[in-house]
């Protein structure tokens, strides 16, 4: 028994709450309880991590109710990595000057704060709760978080919010009526508890549709292709913080919650070999990776080709998913963690390239590299990264990722892993190319620019840093975190 | 065959009612057309909840001295509760979609999918 669980969530919905009354009034007063709310929560995410690391699993009973009648908070070692970066990437997001991250600061009755505490809240609440409805409540409160910030990018994006509403809505409903199924077979939504009573209840054909409903469901919400359609208009229609955060750990929480649902709510056997989940969702990740690489090397606008960057590099966390070996899912939550870092830093670069000159199209890139010399190798440094150059920690998650293809025999995937870093040094080579190497046109808005003030550079060398980082550290969070994470799948 | 289906009625409401839904969706042109599917499709998983609670002869879910103890004597009131914090999430998610048609309403002066597109695409 521990409340750090709970200590995470706690601060993140009292912030919002206050936040959100206190920025009608004044909304510097607004920032500085949001900065300590998410402070309190990394504070408590960091010691939750290092508790888990120590003594395994903390389990907390909200309202003092044990499970499987009361509603149970997990903080096991996927949740609480998952917590760390959730938290780690929503603080720097928040640091990020508002005037650069939306394109320019909203009117005081406007809560943004709120809304990205909430956000926040909402992906924590869905990777430490050990309750099946609880974490479709919070599936919801982050959602609808993400729906009405993404309309801060003004009129396109609320027609891009809009369709991802209506599909995200899909997802959530294919989702209740997954667990709808599971609670009506087992009666429990107590995941554990669940866990104990499925086994029984295998060839059912209510535990078949409930674990397909929801395997589709988080599809839609991690944007697996062919699923993904909603993602580039509403990632690259959102201002850059925005995208930044539902890119880096949004999506991402989907896909915990199928590791989450193949580890724990169903034995991984039973996705692997008694339903072909997890063979269908690497097939299809597959797919998108080179789909996505390919549209990121069509697109002009820097911020739409992130996005179909992101559909592909999402679809590294489904490969990691569907190989189901230690090695192959390693990589994938390890990727989870790697992407976050790289993607938040480039959408943060791209702020700040709009912010200071106000372009956005690759081509007029040309010659800012020796102008922005400190923005621009932190963005070399998540470039290479995302190509997967070591030392940067790109490098190590598609390594585990083909070990694992390697283990599973599986030579189209190492082919695919292969083919799509070519891709994406084609797309990132590119924009290098135009930093550095061409001739600096006459754009008066290129000549003109300068390294924008340490309030928008200094997230973003945090984040670059954290690349190289990572990189360096990678081992040990393989060993102490992830292992233990994987430990239950079949090897070989 | 015949009475399983009779048996099973309800579902099957259910089931068309989740494909109307989902075809208001993604079939239909009009903004405000794709939220009333999404109404349609939130209320039919709702319902499978409600069915799924009901017993012939179940009694309110308050302990009564005349029925004991049995649970097979009262409703089950979990799913209620559950779809109770359904219908609050269904109306939040309205409400937003609301304010969003609003939007871009006044933004492009149609609710027509395609028109909006050609308008954005400019």
């Amino acid at each position: 028994m521990s409340s750090l669980s709970i200590l995470i969530l706690a601060p993140l919905l009292l912030a919002s709450f206050l936040a959100t009354l206190v920025g009608i009034w004044r909304l510097t007063w607004a920032y500085i309880i949001t900065i300590i709310g998410i402070a309190l929560s990394l504070a408590a995410a960091s010691a939750g991590l290092f508790r888990v690391l120590q003594e395994g699993t903390l389990r907390h009973y909200l309202g003092g109710w044990p499970p499987p009648f009361g509603i149970e908070y997990v903080l096991d070692h996927l949740s609480a990595f998952m917590a760390i970066i959730i938290v780690f990437i929503g603080f720097v997001i928040v640091i990020y000057p508002p005037g650069a991250g939306l394109y320019h600061v909203p009117r005081k009755g406007v809560p943004m704060y709120g809304l990205v505490l909430l956000l926040i809240s909402g992906l924590i609440g869905v990777v430490v709760t050990g309750d099946l409805f609880n974490l479709f409540v919070f599936l919801e409160i982050y959602s609808l978080a993400s729906y009405a910030l993404i309309t801060l990018g003004g009129n396109r994006a609320v027609v891009a919010s809009f369709r991802y509403l209506v599909l995200g809505t899909i997802a959530g409903g294919f989702y209740l009526l997954g667990i709808g199924f599971i609670y009506f077979s087992t009666g429990t939504l107590n995941m554990a508890d669940a866990a104990q009573l499925l086994p029984a209840l295998y060839s059912s054909p209510t535990v078949v549709a409930a674990a397909a409903l929801i395997v589709i469901g988080m599809g839609i919400k991690l944007a697996l292709f062919p699923l993904h359609v909603w993602l580039p208009d509403a990632h690259s229609y959102a201002p850059p913080v925005i995208a930044a955060i539902l890119a880096a750990v949004q999506i991402e929480v989907a896909g915990y919650v199928i590791v989450r649902m193949m580890l724990t709510v169903f034995r991984p056997e039973y996705f692997i070999e008694i339903l072909p989940i997890t063979s269908a969702i690497g097939w299809v990740a597959a797919a998108g990776i080179i789909f996505g690489s390919l549209m990121a090397i069509a697109q002009k606008d820097f911020k739409r080709m992130l996005a179909y960057s992101t559909v592909a590099q999402v679809a590294y966390v489904g490969l990691g998913i569907g190989l189901a070996n230690p090695l192959g899912l390693i990589g994938g939550l390890l990727h989870i963690l790697n992407h976050a870092f790289m993607k938040s830093c480039l959408f943060l670069i791209a702020g700040g390239i709009r912010f200071q000159t106000g372009l956005h199209e690759v081509s007029q890139f040309a010659g800012l590299g020796r102008k922005m010399p400190l923005m621009m190798t932190a963005f070399t440094v998540a470039a290479l990264s995302m190509v997967g150059i070591p030392p940067t920690c790109g490098f190590f998650s598609k390594w585990y990722l083909i070990l694992g293809s390697v283990e599973a025999g599986n030579w189209v995937f190492v082919a695919v892993i292969l083919t799509s870093s070519l891709l994406t040094a084609v797309y990132f080579f590119r924009i290098l190319e135009k930093l550095f190497a061409a001739p600096p046109n006459d754009d008066e808005a290129v000549t003109k620019a300068t390294e924008p003030s340490p309030k928008i550079v200094v997230p973003i060398l945090v984040l670059a840093i954290g690349i190289l980082v990572l990189g360096l550290i990678n081992a040990l969070i393989v060993t102490r975190v992830l292992w233990p994470v994987v430990a239950l799948l079949p090897t070989g | 065959m015949v009475e399983l289906f009779i048996a099973r009625y309800v579902y099957l409401m259910i089931v068309v009612l989740l494909i109307i839904g989902l075809y208001g969706m993604l079939g239909k042109r009009n903004l405000l057309k794709k939220l009333i599917g999404m109404n349609i499709f939130q209320t039919a998983i709702f319902l499978f909840f409600i069915e799924g609670a009901t017993k012939a002869g179940g009694s309110v879910p308050v302990i009564d001295q005349q029925l004991g103890m049995a649970a097979a004597q009262y409703v089950n009131p979990l799913p209620h509760v559950l779809i109770l914090t359904g219908i609050v999430v269904g109306l939040a998610l309205t409400g937003v979609a609301l304010a969003f048609i609003l939007v871009i309403y006044r933004a492009y002066n149609t609710l027509d999918d395609k028109a909006i597109m050609k308008e954005m695409s400019k």
